[in-house]
């Protein structure tokens, strides 16, 4: 009853302070205009003027490229709003004080980490299902309709890659002492992931391979990427798992 | 037995000593001021008997069960027993009132009825019945150190922590919480610390004061005023007798008993070496005079003259 109290307080402030819908229509919105991207970027290019020379020069869009766009759009923009959204879930309660309010109450201090990274899988969750359900339909519509498990294949794996990113990010929203110093560790902490991805050695053990292992889901030879996926969810456990560990040790 | 019980807590932060070797008893269904002034340690000791803080030594037990044992069954237990209302409330902005106590209540895994019956009782006990569904953020000061009491109540706490609960409210918002505290008396031990000695006057049938991160002194705080009561007599005459009143006053000065007599005006303050027998013979001689005296009357003293006593207005102890 504790942790589903403290889960529905989390979920009941992504509404109430509009995070969720921010989220949600964000995702849902690069889902939606990806597949319209792909179709009219030449289109788009002979309304330019002087861009015709170039239009000729693009190929005829096909569905991999609806795909190819939307893998990158809600990639990219799904990282930045899981930094974005995590980075003061602990320490803005430590800043204002409304951590010390529950925390003398009979709320396990691993609750109160677990419900709020809980509280972020859901709304992922239902923001890259809105996001996936929009980007299938105007790909169908436009181009040709991909392969559903292979498409929600894709999306799972794009979903567990932007769990990685909220799990860091809360790992170092509890051990800093603000929102700045959060953000930017869990900033360097991508960096420093792409630069070890630039060895195709370790690349392959990290959790942006998934993206590619989503991807080629879609293609007509799938390259799995299970190291990475075992990789992504030791990540995960451990910075939950450090993040309890720190919490309880600190004061407030 | 006592309901909170101290035994040399230390806390060292870097080099500055917080607390060092607090040692203290709080007795159960006592209101208890704990005084101090800013700086001495009343919050942090109040900090670790709610289990925020880690004491760096000693001990302390709150009910039968010691802080500190995170390890142990001892936080969530002693978590059930106590309220807590820290310094300036900090509350969820988006929640209503009522969502908040309800929340509490879930923590504290109330019945879904149960929570709901507490809640309307803890809005009306805190006069914001009116305001249930309006949402936090909007609340004046008065009305969040109002809710956070309420939210500090909601498992019926055996012991309420209450961190300076009215520092920072008007006078208005100061007599209603003084009030409600004042209304738990024989409900609950409550540990309140202030800085504000009215306060402590006012409210509280116990008081500790606290200076430099130790205790200076533990007493009911009748006996704390008797004990410091100072054998001060002060006499004041009709006016128009203020020649034969310092005339009198002189005479008086030598009489054995008198330590000293210093006269302002209309007014005498006479001190004495054993204030109950002065109270008599002062009193005949008084009417004797023929003076027309308006006033004799032995000076009590206030906390604030205990205060300043113990403590000295530097914060220094005397």
């Amino acid at each position: 009853m504790i942790f589903l109290a403290s889960l529905r307080k989390e979920l009941m402030e992504h509404w109430r302070t509009s995070r969720f819908m921010v989220l949600a229509i964000v995702l849902t919105l690069f889902g939606l205009i990806s597949p319209l991207l792909a179709k009219y970027i030449p289109e788009i290019l002979k309304a330019v003027p002087g861009g015709e020379q170039f239009a000729g020069l693009v190929p005829t869009p096909t569905m991999t490229d609806a795909i190819s766009q939307y893998i990158k759009n809600i990639g990219q923009f799904g990282i930045l709003l899981a930094l974005l959204l995590s980075m003061g879930a602990v320490v803005n309660e430590k800043e204002k004080g409304t951590a010390a309010l529950v925390l003398v109450k009979p709320l396990p201090r691993g609750f109160f980490i677990f419900s709020k990274f809980l509280s972020l899988v859901i709304i992922f969750f239902i923001s890259l299902l809105l996001a996936g359900m929009g980007g299938y339909y105007y790909t169908a519509l436009i181009f040709s309709p991909p392969d559903l498990s292979a498409w929600i294949g894709l999306n799972l794996l794009m979903w567990l890659v932007m769990l990685v990113y909220v799990a860091i990010t809360l790992l170092f929203s509890t051990l800093m002492k603000s929102q700045a110093a959060a953000i930017g560790l869990a900033f360097a902490s991508l960096l420093i992931l792409a630069a070890i991805g630039a060895a195709p050695s370790f690349a392959k053990l990290l959790p942006n391979q998934l993206i590619n292992w989503g991807a080629s889901l879609l293609s007509p030879t799938p390259v799995s990427a299970w190291p990475a996926l075992w990789v992504s969810l030791a990540i995960i456990f451990i910075c939950l798992f450090t993040a309890c560990l720190a919490l309880n040790r600190q004061e407030f | 037995m006592s309901t909170i019980r101290i035994e040399d807590l230390q806390k060292v932060y870097g080099k500055v000593h917080a607390l060092d070797g607090l040692t203290l008893n709080v007795e159960p269904g006592a209101i208890f001021g704990f005084l101090g002034p800013n700086g001495a340690g009343k919050s942090t000791t109040m900090r670790i008997l709610t289990g925020l803080a880690h004491a760096t030594a000693g001990r302390a037990w709150v009910g039968d069960f010691e802080v500190g044992d995170r390890k142990g069954e001892s936080h969530k237990r002693i978590a059930h027993l106590i309220g807590y209302l820290p310094e300036e409330p900090a509350l969820y902005p988006w929640m209503t009132s009522s969502e908040l106590l309800d929340y509490i209540g879930c923590l504290f895994e109330l019945p879904t009825t149960d929570r709901h019956q507490r809640t309307q009782e803890l809005l009306a006990l805190t006069g914001l019945e009116g305001v249930s569904k309006r949402r936090i953020g909007g609340f004046s000061r008065g009305m969040r150190q109002r809710l956070g009491l309420a939210q500090a109540l909601v498992n019926r706490p055996q012991i309420l922590f209450l961190d300076e609960p009215v520092s920072a409210l008007d006078p208005i918002g100061r007599r209603e919480i003084l009030e409600m505290i004042s209304s738990l008396r024989g409900k609950c031990t409550v540990f309140m610390s202030t800085h504000i000695l009215a306060d402590v006057e006012r409210v509280c049938d116990t008081v500790g004061i606290i200076n430099h991160g130790h205790m200076v002194v533990t007493a009911q705080k009748d006996e704390l005023l008797k004990r410091y009561t100072i054998p001060v007599v002060e006499l004041e005459c009709e006016s128009g007798q203020e020649k034969e009143f310092s005339e009198w006053c002189k005479i008086l000065q030598s009489n054995g008993g008198i330590q000293t007599v210093t006269v302002e005006g209309l007014v005498a303050r006479v001190v004495v070496d054993d204030l109950e027998s002065a109270r008599s013979w002062l009193l005949k001689q008084a009417a004797q005079s023929g003076l027309g005296i308006l006033r004799f009357q032995v000076v009590t003293p206030t906390l604030e003259d205990v205060f300043l006593r113990l403590v000295g207005s530097d914060g220094r102890l005397q």
